[in-house]
């Protein structure tokens, strides 16, 4: 029996051992991005307000030029949790917008952004997004942290239960953002892409859209590529997430309550289950307080 | 097995009830007197685990559906709005989707259980065969709630699995532009699945009901999966079974709002953030990780029709399970080759699992083949065989015999 075990348990580490061979030799073709420290990691996390406000000056400067973001509202910039604009501010930041609308008399105006606009497409529609950028329309950024990642692999997916390691969205677009390089001998790329190291296939659409000191920071914000591209991983992050920090205030409150829950239903069973565990004790006439539970 | 109700209720509005319809005595000799046995481990309070996730998903349900627009152009909007600008829209929502996780992990310990311990064995073929069912349709009302979502993954695991029917032969694309209500998959699918996801989970409830009748009428199987034979060797239901039961489910709703609350699209993918777009075919598609075993059987053969009928045949034999295990012994406890296999059967299914989330090609191939083999040699070789072969421990002369040893 005992070498029939092993057979078997030595047969099924030779088939995994060969499936993930393959899979490691496929990964060295794109690296894995980095895991950065981000602020709103971890069950503790909150979004850093300062580097929201960062990341969002990067998009309004430079990303939404092409990029719309058509889900966040104006509003969102005063919620709690975010980038923490006052009201008026949010309110200033809309007003800059032009918002395409009837007047009163059916007629097309475009008037300024209210808080309850959401963010106006900086085109018209999806072929006027595709004929300006050479067929690809850029993609929203409304929920693109949360639609971009990478593969984990085993047995790190395991493990990521445990660490709430959930930043691949994040993480990857701020690799792809320092990702650009020259192409490598042989690398064939087609006319009018970029080659990117960490993007799948490594023909990217994109130019690449930062550069050191283009964006002004007036909070003393080193004004690197490296820098930029956290500030609007992370701001992203927030646009895709806006409750996220709520989330894990309630989620801290439910978790102290349900352990609490749990422990006394634990015990409160211990005592119910005290005569059926220990009918003899009890038979024999013992002081049921005076035996162990 | 209905515990002898005892019920005489002191109010006077309740006694005047009770002689008219008497459902106190019906709760009080279902859910107080009703006998368990003494000896039930942790594992079968998956059952109570079970109709809870059902309530959640239901109620969850009912409120997102008053959010929620099942329209091609406005769904994946709808969806982001309820994440966003709907009060705890999104608990409510990694409430339901994460719900739908827990649901089928509770299922599948539920099931497992089952079979280690033969609960499916005679007198309780029935009881099985319903849950075998509830879990069809949960299976079916699970993959439409996924589409609702209309992201990337939906739309292309739509496109995927109803394609599925066009394997039939002569009218399999018949089949498949009537499942869609036309020549893709479109509004008329959206609007027909949301019609659908509403109504299963009401049919499951009522197959739940026939699926706890049943159980209430044969009793609990125990790990021994000797029957009970005197008062000695069960507890009443309440306060004992209701307070173990209402410990784990504390336990495990920690586990749930570890999902909810920290690391909730963890069991999603990523692509089902981006809007269906039916130009664009993602490169892997993958069904939610509760599917990928079946999945992984489904690539596995070569052949399209041949695959689909696995498919099916993998889920279908669980109904055939009391008949195909021939062993008189219920639990592995007392069947020292059976236990053996049967882990090597949960290694397989989560073997599969993984494999279903792989690309299908080379090893993973090879390797899914392999598995599938065993899946299917375990219900039509293995199981049948050793209840001829098999050399069985000696079972204990009753429930309380092997709780407490032979001196009590």
């Amino acid at each position: 029996m005992k070498m029939q075990r092993k057979i078997i348990v030595l047969a099924l580490a030779g088939c995994i051992g060969a499936a993930i061979a393959p899979a490691v030799a496929q990964e060295h073709d794109t690296p894995t991005p980095p895991m950065l420290r981000w602020s709103f990691s971890g069950p503790f996390g909150r979004y850093d307000q300062g580097q929201l406000q960062r990341g969002f000056k990067v998009y309004k400067e430079v990303c939404a030029a092409c990029h719309s973001i058509q889900m966040l509202a104006f509003r969102n910039l005063a919620d709690p949790g975010g980038p923490g604009f006052s009201e008026a501010q949010a309110a200033a930041v809309a007003a800059d917008y032009k918002i395409s609308d009837l007047d009163d008399k059916g007629q097309p105006t475009d008037r300024p952004g209210r808080l309850a606009d959401t963010f106006p497409p900086p085109f018209a529609n999806e072929l006027a997004a595709k004929a300006a950028n050479g067929g690809v329309a850029p993609p929203d950024m409304s929920t693109l942290a949360k639609a971009r990642t990478f593969e984990r692999g085993f047995p790190w997916f395991v493990f990521d239960t445990i660490t709430q390691y959930q930043e691949q969205g994040p993480d990857y677009i701020a690799a792809l953002l320092n990702g650009y390089e020259e192409p490598p001998k042989g690398f064939q790329l087609p006319q009018g892409g970029h080659y990117n190291k960490y993007f799948p296939g490594h023909n990217i659409a994109m130019p690449p859209p930062l550069q050191a000191g283009q964006v002004t920071y007036d909070d003393g914000a080193p004004q690197t590529l490296d820098q930029y591209s956290k500030d609007i991983s992370a701001f992203l992050m927030w646009a895709a997430e806006p409750h996220m920090v709520q989330r894990k205030r309630i989620g801290l409150q439910v978790m102290i309550f349900l352990i609490i829950l749990a422990g006394l239903m634990y015990f409160t069973k211990k005592k119910v289950w005290h005569e059926v565990d220990k009918p003899s004790a009890i038979a024999r006439g013992q002081d049921p307080k005076k035996t162990t539970i | 097995m209905s515990g002898h109700s005892t019920y005489e209720p002191q109010n006077k509005l309740l006694q005047w009830l009770e002689k008219r319809l008497p459902i106190g005595g019906l709760i009080h000799s279902s859910f107080v007197v009703y006998p368990v046995p003494r000896n039930l481990n942790y594992l079968w309070t998956f059952g109570g685990i079970l109709a809870f996730m059902l309530g959640v998903q239901i109620i969850t349900g009912i409120v997102l559906a008053m959010h929620y627009t099942p329209h091609v152009d406005l769904a994946f909007r709808s969806v982001e709005s309820i994440m966003r600008d709907v009060n705890y829209g999104w608990l409510l929502r990694y409430l339901h989707a994460n719900g739908a996780s827990m649901f089928f992990f509770a299922v599948y310990v539920h099931m497992f259980r089952g079979i280690y311990y033969g609960s499916y064995k005679e007198p309780r073929e029935v009881l099985w065969i319903l849950g075998v069912i509830i879990y069809l349709l949960m299976m079916a009302t699970g993959f439409m709630g996924y589409v609702l979502v209309w992201g990337q993954m939906s739309f292309w695991a739509a496109t995927v699995i109803t394609n599925l029917f066009s394997a039939i032969p002569g009218v399999g694309e018949t089949i498949v532009t009537w499942l869609w209500g036309g020549y893709a998959v479109g509004n008329p699918t959206l609007n027909r699945f949301y019609s659908l996801h509403y109504l299963l989970p009401f049919v499951i409830a009522g197959v739940v009901v026939l699926h706890i009748w049943a159980l209430h009428v044969v009793g609990q199987n125990n790990p021994t999966g000797i029957e009970p034979k005197s008062e000695k060797d069960t507890v009443a239901f309440t306060p004992y079974a209701t307070i173990k039961d209402g410990f784990f489910m504390a336990a495990f709703l920690v586990l749930y709002a570890w999902f909810v609350f920290y690391i909730p699209n963890f069991l999603g993918h990523a692509d089902n953030y981006i809007p269906a777009n039916p130009a664009v075919t993602p490169t892997h598609i993958v069904p939610e990780w509760y599917y990928l075993p079946f999945y992984a059987i489904l690539r596995a053969i070569p052949d399209k029709l041949m695959g689909v009928m696995a498919l099916g045949a993998s889920i279908v034999i669980l109904a055939f399970l009391p008949w195909l295990d021939t062993s008189k012994v219920r639990s592995a406890r007392y069947r020292p080759l059976f236990k053996q296999f049967f882990w090597l059967f949960v290694i397989v299914c989560v073997g599969l699992g993984w494999l279903g989330s792989k690309p299908p090609e080379g090893i993973y191939v090879i390797l899914a083949r392999i598995f599938t083999i065993y899946y299917f040699a375990f219900f039509l070789v293995i199981l049948p065989l050793l209840g001829i072969f098999e050399k069985t421990k000696p079972l204990p002369n009753s429930i309380s015999e092997s709780v407490l040893g032979a001196k009590a």
